[in-house]
């Protein structure tokens, strides 16, 4: 006796297609990814993972295929999204602080002519402390370090309040410490019965930060639980032969080489 | 009383162009705006000669068309794989050629010079009045820009939160439901308003100037969005105090006078800000190495 919300899983994917001139970056990608879970989606370079984020966004226009987030296209469904662009997608000298930033992730709740006030300062100010930046509200974007950016980025999605959360890389450039808030955080999500999609790149972290693995190269090559998915033979498949595998103490170790 | 209108109408460009050139330097668009000021010009001229008269809602109309064209040209053309600069060039000198073309073809008719279009001639705006049931209402120019500020003012003022979004994070923007086109397309139009109401006081090529300098001073200046823009129409409103007390001591163009005098304002913020400023940082350098 479930319900239609329970029923219809965070986002649907079927028959995905997205070009860029003529050049098809996406190719019949179809998948369904359960509730609840923290997802990688692992590929080489220019295997399409950003653009399947934003075109499961409605960001960019797709060729053909549909996207059902809960059932429903993506259009009724925006306040059950957050979304995490790249942090190098925007320009960190704009004349704003880290507060204003993760305001910025409320408007979508704002409506029309809706003004941030206090209770979005709270919600921002909340957000921060969560990703440890309290101290930094009110300093200006720019002279915060690329992973002080990253967690401000993640503080902004984390005011939006979702329950499907897509993430481009936010282990890209940054520290250990962060690296380590970061997984915390997306833990704590999942706790919470929250779904999110990460664009990872760090193969050696997989196995441990993922519940489910999506391995693309223009076309999808496998998804499945992280144990079954996540093997050297489905790797090879994904990265076409440009893997190394170094075998040490019994546990393969993986590399991307360069070619 | 002629300084009065003079300098109203200077501060009211200004405030136009100030506003507006925020968002355009923060979008990295400060040249969309050159290209918009110099593509309206042959809407000007077809407006001209179908209404013959230089003050008509025609004209401004048929300008935001020929500089929304404009916009939309460009990005077409970027679309289909032109470099974006390139495609700037292309869009607005094509554009401000086949103004020239109309111009010169039909000079005769429309009482309409090129030097006053590129230059304009703000020391005459006062001579230009309408009245209304025989009483005097004062300079056209100083309706028109008056008008115009206070659209600019509305748009933005309602829309605030969507047009600093899509100047951040467009991405981001568009995610959240905000029709990012739209509030692209919606700033394009008013620069295109603030335009040809600004070139019959500064012309088309100094108009650049009001958009870009004084943003990119405020923008040396502050670390908030609200009050770069708020600076950004202070710089341009003392630019043409001092570019017109200049003007009247030298007896030179106004409009040089008042561009010329916000890029003094621009070199000294460059130098002297206390945040982005060449001569802090040095001076900071300084004491740290020592």
């Amino acid at each position: 006796m479930k319900n239609h919300l329970k029923t219809a899983a965070p986002l649907t994917i079927e028959g995905l297609s997205v070009a860029y001139q003529k050049k098809p970056v996406l190719r019949g990608v179809s998948f369904s990814i359960e509730e609840g879970e923290l997802i990688g989606v692992i590929g080489p370079n220019g295997a399409g993972k950003s653009t399947l984020m934003k075109a499961a966004l409605g960001l960019i226009p797709r060729l053909s295929g549909e996207v059902l987030i809960y059932g429903k296209p993506y259009r009724q469904q925006r306040r059950l999204i957050g979304y995490v662009p790249q942090r190098e997608s925007v320009d960190w000298d704009f004349p704003t602080n880290a507060l204003d930033v993760v305001m910025m992730g409320r408007y979508g709740h704002l409506g029309l002519f809706g003004r941030p006030g206090a209770k979005e300062r709270r919600l921002a100010m909340e957000c921060l402390a969560k990703v440890g930046m309290a101290d930094f509200a009110t300093r200006q974007i720019s002279q915060l370090s690329g992973g002080q950016q990253q967690r401000v980025f993640l503080a902004r999605a984390l005011v939006q309040d979702a329950k499907l959360y897509f993430m481009d890389e936010p282990f890209a450039g940054v520290d250990a410490a962060t690296e380590k808030a970061i997984i915390t955080l997306l833990q704590e999500l999942k706790r919470q019965g929250k779904t999110v999609i990460v664009v990872h790149h760090d193969l050696a972290t997989v196995e441990e930060y993922f519940d489910s693995v999506l391995l693309l190269n223009v076309e999808l090559q496998a998804y499945g639980k992280t144990e079954q998915v996540f093997t050297q033979q489905m790797l090879q498949q994904t990265y076409g032969g440009r893997l190394a595998f170094l075998e040490r103490g019994g546990n393969a170790r993986l590399a991307v080489t360069k070619g | 009383m002629s300084d009065f209108w003079i300098l109203l109408t200077g501060s009211l460009v200004a405030s136009c162009c100030g506003i507006l050139g925020a968002f355009l330097v923060l979008r990295k668009m400060a040249m969309i705006g050159d290209a918009i000021s110099h593509s309206v010009m042959p809407g000007i001229v077809i407006a001209f000669l179908i209404s013959g008269s230089r003050d008509s809602l025609v004209m401004m109309l048929a300008a935001m068309a020929c500089g929304l064209l404009a916009v939309f040209l460009i990005q077409l053309f970027q679309q289909s794989g032109i470099q974006s600069d390139a495609s700037i060039g292309v869009v607005f000198t094509a554009m401000f050629a086949t103004g020239v073309l109309l111009v010169s073809l039909y000079a005769r008719q429309v009482h309409l010079d090129q030097d006053a279009i590129l230059y304009g001639e703000i020391a005459y705006v006062h001579w230009n009045t309408w009245t209304l049931n025989g009483v005097s209402m004062g300079p056209i120019a100083v309706w028109l820009l008056g008008i115009t500020l206070t659209v600019i003012l509305v748009v933005i003022g309602l829309f605030y939160k969507q047009f600093k979004l899509c100047a951040f994070d467009p991405a981001l923007a568009a995610a959240c439901g905000i029709p990012v086109a739209l509030f692209h397309y919606l700033l394009m139009g008013l620069v295109s308003m603030a335009t040809v109401s600004s070139f019959e006081s500064v012309g088309a090529i100094l108009v650049v100037g009001l958009l870009v300098i004084p943003a990119a001073t405020a923008y040396l200046l502050t670390e908030r969005l609200s009050v770069m823009i708020a600076m950004s129409a202070g710089v341009g409103i003392a630019s043409t105090f001092i570019g017109y007390g200049v003007a009247t001591v030298l007896d030179a163009s106004i409009a040089g006078c008042i561009v010329s005098a916000a890029g003094v304002l621009f070199i000294l913020a460059l130098l002297f800000s206390p945040s982005h400023g060449v001569i802090w940082k040095k001076w900071r350098l300084r004491r740290l190495a020592q």
